[in-house]
């Protein structure tokens, strides 16, 4: 068990932390720039790297068992599903799907027997 | 011989003496046999409130209770039976119980998380009591809000009792997860797990990655309703919908937590009971799993005729349907199983056999739902309540007691009365059909769910569907009954009563503390009856000329 520990070097720490104060510099000047509605999308980005560094080194998830690697992502994708799917909802709720109701076989029998004029516009909505 | 004798005299049940002894116990078995008392109380208690709403029913007008306290009772019965019973049910019992044993393991990986999950269980327990005793909820199980942000009652304990346990069950999926991976005895390798452990660890995942979920719904739903934060009250700015998206997200993969090992155990059943080796092991392992992904992407289906956008039913309508794809798999194999076996009826597999009747309509009438337009019609009725009573109780309490009844010897050392047994089976079947068949027929014309009166027309279906649940409670008592008398005075039996393969039958019943004599080498299948048969506790391999010593006999005399 204890015999494979990885024991980082200190400058790999030194230079995640450098990287770490970077990207926060970054976080700020990006700040002062208008990307319209990629703003969000940058400041995550730099947020998502700055936290995979963290899990990566800080973290050793970089060293450890794969399987660690594999289980932490796999609890972030379900958190994404979470997410994701329920935006479909809360973004779509105005979002109207408009169902138009048309006979599947206008020669069927059922409609023969309705008046003219409604046959007529079904024929008519259909062309 | 006077070994074995020895062995009979010396389990886990009489090894150490007292209530500390049990108090403090991290003996796997032991924890499972609290857990398995725990339960059933909370069993008993949800039974009777599902015994006086049929009772309230019988006829439209007021009878045992009024509509609040109705009202109530339909909450509590949901409430009790889901989070207390339900979904610890088979993994804390059986799992506990049976897991280690069933692959070579002397405890699971961490027994005392192990006892801190039945004490933290107790925990949650005496805070949902608490929350009855001091005005009660009447929210329905599911809390929705913005009426459980709004109403009186204790709506804050309930939910706390049910945060904690919460993680009770997150302790447990750990324990199982870890125990799976590290503790399999040598030569078992995955594929020569039984299938009950799939079962276990494809829950155990759902367990740890969805229990959480539930956790943060009910916190911010303790916050709203203390601090008044808007983040489903409309009238504060929230969003009541997205309360219905957090607590399903936990609630449908918690569906299957419940059915899982269910699953699991009537895939012992049916093989052990068909004297074949299981058909198609490796699909119903990975169809375990592949309903375990599943489960995290359907949960909008609860949320149709709730005001969720368009697009999101659509989406959710397409993803239900994919549940059929892995419920199939495992429905056909265990047929095919069946089929050209050589089927023993005993009670077993009369539970597993009504499980495959039960499940199958509970399974089809799920794809019926899980259609938009038919579930806009169908949507609050009893059709929903007969529904999910077909999947609930007749797929994974059959399952339960068909591994009850399958395991029951080897907890006690001692078997029940077949005789009762068998004609409780009949009696549970008859009086389950007549209760929940009758609320399909109310559903599809109207009756609507969580009503305490209803309109003249139903009547006649209303006393019908009560009767039935009245046959099905006087079934659980000839159970209990029959049950604990054999607990005491059953008929002693030998390691392997039914000549199952599974390594929980190499050892005596019960098992002794340790669970085996010496670490078993695993050299067979699970269900390797082609190969294999047991006769009065010895292996016999047909594969190979007489009086050949075989291992598995070694392994625990030796």
């Amino acid at each position: 068990m204890e015999n494979h520990h990885h024991i980082t070097p200190l400058k790999t720490y030194l230079g995640v932390a450098v990287g770490l104060f970077i990207l926060t510099v970054v976080t700020v000047a990006v700040s002062f720039l208008d990307f319209g509605p990629f703003n969000l999308v940058v400041a995550l980005l730099i947020a998502a790297i700055k936290g995979s560094l963290v899990a990566l080194f800080f973290m050793h998830l970089l060293y450890d068992n794969k399987l660690f690697g594999a289980i932490f992502s796999i609890s972030i994708a379900f958190v994404a599903i979470f997410i994701i799917l329920t935006m479909f909802d809360t973004m779509g709720r105005d979002m109207v799907v408009e169902g138009k109701s048309k006979p599947i076989n206008e020669k069927a029998v059922i409609y023969s027997k309705q008046d003219s004029s409604a046959a007529a516009d079904t024929t008519q909505s259909n062309h | 011989m006077a070994k074995d004798q020895l062995n009979a005299q010396k389990n886990y049940l009489n090894e150490q003496k007292g209530i500390k002894s049990w108090l403090f116990t991290l003996d796997h078995k032991r924890i499972g046999i609290m857990y398995l008392f725990a339960i059933m109380f909370f069993f008993f208690i949800g039974g009777v409130m599902a015994l006086f709403i049929r009772l309230e029913l019988i006829r439209p007008e007021e009878i045992v209770v009024g509509a609040d306290t109705y009202n109530q009772l339909f909450t509590l019965h949901g409430a009790i039976m889901i989070f207390l019973f339900i979904v610890p049910g088979i993994p804390a019992i059986m799992g506990n119980f049976f897991l280690p044993l069933m692959i070579g393991a002397k405890d699971v990986a961490f027994p005392r998380l192990n006892l801190a999950s039945w004490y933290v269980y107790i925990l949650g327990s005496v805070f949902a009591i608490y929350s009855i005793m001091n005005g009660s909820v009447d929210t329905g199980w599911t809390f929705y809000t913005p009426y459980s942000s709004d109403t009186g009652g204790a709506v804050i304990s309930m939910t706390l009792g049910i945060f904690i346990l919460g993680f009770s069950s997150i302790f447990t999926g750990i324990n199982f997860i870890v125990t799976i991976h590290k503790l399999r005895a040598p030569g078992m390798t995955w594929f020569k797990l039984p299938l009950f452990a799939w079962g276990t660890y494809a829950t155990a995942i759902i367990q740890v990655l969805a229990t959480p979920v539930l956790g943060i719904t009910l916190l911010l739903l303790i916050f709203e309703r203390v601090m008044g934060i808007g983040i489903f009250d409309p009238a504060m700015g929230g969003d009541p919908v997205l309360y219905q998206h957090f607590f399903w997200f936990y609630s449908h993969p918690a569906v299957y937590i419940m059915i899982l090992p269910a699953m699991g155990i009537i895939s012992e059943v049916i093989s052990v009971f068909s004297n074949k080796k299981i058909f198609g092991y490796k699909p119903i392992a990975f169809s375990s799993l592949g309903i375990a992904l599943v489960s995290f992407l359907v949960w909008g289906h609860h949320m149709f005729t709730s005001g969720q956008s368009e697009l999101a039913a659509m989406i959710f309508s397409f993803l239900t349907f994919l549940v059929g794809i892995p419920s199939g798999i495992k429905m056909f194999n265990w047929m095919a199983t069946i089929y050209k076996g050589s089927v023993s009826f005993d009670t077993p597999m009369l539970y597993a056999l009504s499980f495959l009747f039960l499940f199958g309509i509970g399974g089809f009438t799920g794809i019926m739902l899980g259609a938009l337009s038919v579930d806009v019609h169908l949507h609050d009725t009893y059709f929903v309540v007969a529904h999910f009573h077909y999947v609930m109780m007749g797929g994974t309490v059959m399952g339960f007691l068909a591994g009850l009844h399958y395991w029951w010897p080897k907890m006690w050392g001692r078997m029940y009365s077949e005789y009762w047994a068998k004609l409780t089976v009949a009696v549970i079947f008859i009086g389950f059909n007549m209760t929940f068949f009758t609320q399909f027929i109310m559903g599809t014309k109207g009756m609507p769910r969580r009503y305490h009166s209803y309109v003249d027309q139903f009547q006649p279906l209303h006393a019908f569907s009560s009767v039935g649940s009245f046959i099905i409670g006087m079934g659980f008592f000839i159970m209990a009954a029959y049950l604990l008398h054999a607990m005491f005075r059953g008929k002693p039996v030998g390691k392997n009563p039914w000549g199952a393969l599974t390594l929980e039958w190499i050892t005596s019943s019960p098992p002794h503390h340790h669970n085996f004599e010496r670490t078993p080498l695993v050299t067979d299948g699970p269900y390797d009856y082609d190969r294999i048969m047991v006769e009065n506790d010895k292996w016999i391999y047909k594969d190979q000329p007489v009086e050949k010593p075989d291992e598995s006999q070694e392994k625990v005399e030796h």
